[in-house]
């Protein structure tokens, strides 16, 4: 079972370029269209479970909009 | 210090040295290398970083780099190398960072030749790269003054945040004269306060040329420009002899000033009433003082080493309240006193007044003046 | 969806320290970003906040200065290594890197880019290539591939009139003055995570003194290209690597016992 993790996208960095999108190994994120950022995007965002926080999302991101979060492993 | 026979090369090498050189880029080129040269032994010997660059347009990058760093840094080129170097000097103008330059003169335009010149001044003292500023420009005539104003450049550039050109022409560049050079000084630890060191958050600086708002790009053109007028005020430079009781007034700089200088003696022990102003500035112009001596002169001769730059200069600074002449010599000649002589003798004994362009009455007077 | 409670998580990826907190001006999608995130991301990690003086370029990374939190100079078009050359040369203990493009270091900065490569300069090079001139509108650039079309090749690069694109890491590897020379992309995570090992390796080898290192970034450019961002990483992956191979072109001895 794959330990949780999560995102949190800079509104005001993001640039809907949609390079997490396609990348993300599950298809968790896509673009808010119900959000237009100050610059005029939709911004991406966790749109379904199943982010592992894998950081893949954060390694293509041009823009380093993305945190990314993923659950400590539980200790022994 | 005892006066030593210095090559003008190796001189003014020496006395930015003692200035407190602390970095030194340029490429060889006729008739400065000598310079480079001197440099590539004395720099390494004092642990002071030298390098010769692929070409001036790095060489004149480098001494960029050296001086947002905060460091006396200076380049020294000929003609077709300062044409090079004047995309550098823009940006490095418009970053308002200090650097000296030694401006050697040779023929032009173009390859032109190694033999000596002042045709640059133009380039120089008018000019310097694109934009809206003017280098400081001085222009002395002999050894002994290239190290003097040399040794004085780094702290007048760095006043002013500007670059500071000694002009010479190849011829001194290569002679020897007795000289005695300043004293050493130390190396500055300090750099100012808008030089790049390695800092972060509200210890960043940038430094730049670049100011896409126009709104702020003219705040830094007022900035250079406020700076120019303090340089008018304050570092206008030039010598006079024989002036007082002077009907006709040389105007040289240089060589050409110097040969000039020859020709009055030998005018002044004729009792012809003839003087000479030898600007040391040509950027800024001493044109307050020409000025005045147009009030009181009947005739003006500018002798120069080109076909007439610094005669644009005399022109606008006298106003059309008296008589200008001009006499040249181009391609890397240098005047003789006797042809000076010549031209004095000609004037003393009434001119008429010109129907045309000084430059074009010297110019229809050039076939016979080349027979000679 | 089930909140999570970030309080209690590690934090995987981060916006890095020394990469400024604004909104760039390149395009969506445009690997500059992401070559600027690796960069401040491997300044971050080496403590060279206060020690590193960079050099901005000519072309879309003018403004390079404004998105990286330590001190910067702008060179004027390809003369950044002669630049960077002075600032190192009158302060060497600081970390000195030039960040260019492909129309700044292999057209007008050739001269400059050999001559430093030549004199084994002890600085860093961060060298973008994405096939074409962006900031000015897209034309043809030194590396603008063969068949290629730019808006100064509206019928492809044809290499009877225009000649052949220029390979910058093959050929600054020949000279001995380099010591780290390597082509690597920015087209998806893995090679990115490459990417950002060797730009670790290039300042480790500036910080050692072992010369002068050099990391080709082969980069997407969607707008001039007209493609989107994913669009954009896949033909660079089907087109530009083929004639650009990723690879180490120069790897001093000394250099590849770095550990890190």
């Amino acid at each position: 079972m794959p330990l949780q993790g999560t995102i949190v996208v800079d509104d005001n960095l993001c640039k809907a370029c949609e390079l997490c999108v396609q990348s993300c190994p599950v298809h968790v994120i896509a673009l808010n269209n119900d959000i237009i950022t100050p610059r005029g995007f939709h911004p991406a965002y966790l749109v379904k479970e199943g982010c592992t926080g894998c950081g893949i999302c954060a390694i293509v991101c041009p823009e380093a909009a993305i945190t990314v979060y993923r659950e400590k492993r539980a200790e022994k | 210090m005892t006066r030593e026979l210095w090559k003008g090369n190796d001189a003014f090498a020496e006395s930015a040295i003692r200035a407190g050189l602390q970095a030194y880029f340029g490429y060889p080129i006729t008739p400065q290398t000598e310079a480079l040269e001197y440099m590539s032994a004395r720099m390494p010997e004092l642990g002071r970083p030298f390098l010769q660059a692929e070409s001036e347009l790095g060489a004149i990058n480098m001494v960029y780099g050296a001086a947002c760093a905060g460091v006396r840094v200076m380049t020294s080129t000929s003609s077709p190398g300062t044409s090079l170097m004047m995309e550098g000097l823009s940006y490095i103008a418009g970053t308002e960072v200090p650097m000296v330059l030694v401006d050697v003169v040779r023929g032009g335009p173009g390859l032109g030749n190694i033999a000596p010149s002042q045709c640059d001044y133009n380039q120089m003292a008018h000019g310097g790269g694109h934009g809206d500023y003017r280098p400081i420009v001085f222009a002395p005539a002999s050894v002994q003054e290239t190290v003097d104003i040399v040794y004085e450049m780094f702290d007048i550039a760095e006043k002013y945040r500007t670059i500071g050109v000694v002009m010479i022409d190849g011829s001194i560049g290569q002679m020897m004269e007795p000289a005695e050079m300043p004293p050493m000084k130390e190396l500055r630890k300090e750099i100012p306060d808008w030089a790049v060191r390695g800092g972060s958050g509200n210890n960043k600086r940038t430094l730049t040329s670049i100011y896409l708002d126009p709104a702020d790009m003219e705040k830094t053109n007022l900035r250079i420009m406020r700076r120019r007028q303090q340089i008018e005020k304050n570092e206008v430079r030039y010598k006079e002899y024989f002036m007082d009781d002077a009907k006709i007034a040389i105007i040289g700089c240089g060589s050409a000033g110097r040969v000039s200088l020859s020709a009055v003696r030998n005018a002044r022990a004729k009792g012809l009433p003839v003087g000479l102003i030898r600007p040391i500035s040509v950027s800024p112009f001493p044109t307050k003082l020409v000025s005045e001596i147009a009030d009181s002169v009947d005739n003006i001769l500018v002798v120069e080493m080109n076909s007439g730059m610094m005669l644009d200069d005399v022109i606008m600074a006298v106003q059309g309240k008296t008589q200008v002449e001009f006499y040249g010599r181009m391609g890397g000649l240098i005047p003789f006193p006797e042809e000076i002589m010549a031209e004095i003798e000609r004037i003393s004994k009434g001119s008429e007044p010109l129907c045309d362009h000084p430059r074009n009455v010297w110019l229809d007077r050039m076939d016979s003046i080349m027979a000679r | 969806m089930t909140t999570l409670d970030v309080k209690n998580m590690q934090v995987v990826y981060e916006h890095p320290k020394s990469l400024v907190n604004i909104s760039s001006h390149y395009c969506p999608g445009c690997t500059h970003g992401t070559a600027h995130r690796l960069v401040a991301e491997t300044i971050d990690e080496m403590g060279l906040n206060d020690t590193t003086i960079g050099v901005a370029s000519v072309g879309c990374s003018v403004f390079t200065y404004n998105y990286f939190d330590f001190d910067f100079v702008e060179a004027p078009h390809g003369r950044a290594p002669a630049m960077a050359t002075g600032v190192k040369r009158v302060r060497p203990d600081r970390v000195v890197f030039t960040y260019q493009g492909d129309g700044d270091m292999i057209s007008i900065g050739t001269g400059e880019i050999v001559a430093a490569a030549g004199r084994g300069e002890n600085i860093t090079v961060i060298f973008i290539n994405n096939a074409n001139y962006g900031m000015t509108g897209g034309q043809m650039a030194p590396t603008t591939l063969p068949g290629m079309k730019t808006t100064s090749s509206p019928n492809g690069r044809d290499v009877e009139n225009m000649g052949y694109p220029i390979k910058a890491s093959e050929l600054l590897a020949t000279q001995e003055g380099a010591s780290y020379v390597v082509r690597r992309s920015l087209h998806d995570a893995k090679n990115i995570r490459k990417a950002k090992k060797a730009i670790r390796t290039a300042f480790e080898t500036q910080l050692r003194g072992l010369g002068f290192s050099m990391v080709e970034l082969l980069s997407t450019c969607p707008t001039n290209w007209h493609m989107t961002p994913n669009d954009a990483a896949q033909w660079l992956e089907e087109n530009m690597i083929p004639y650009y191979p990723l690879g180490d072109y120069k790897v001093h001895p000394l250099v590849s016992e770095i550990k890190f």
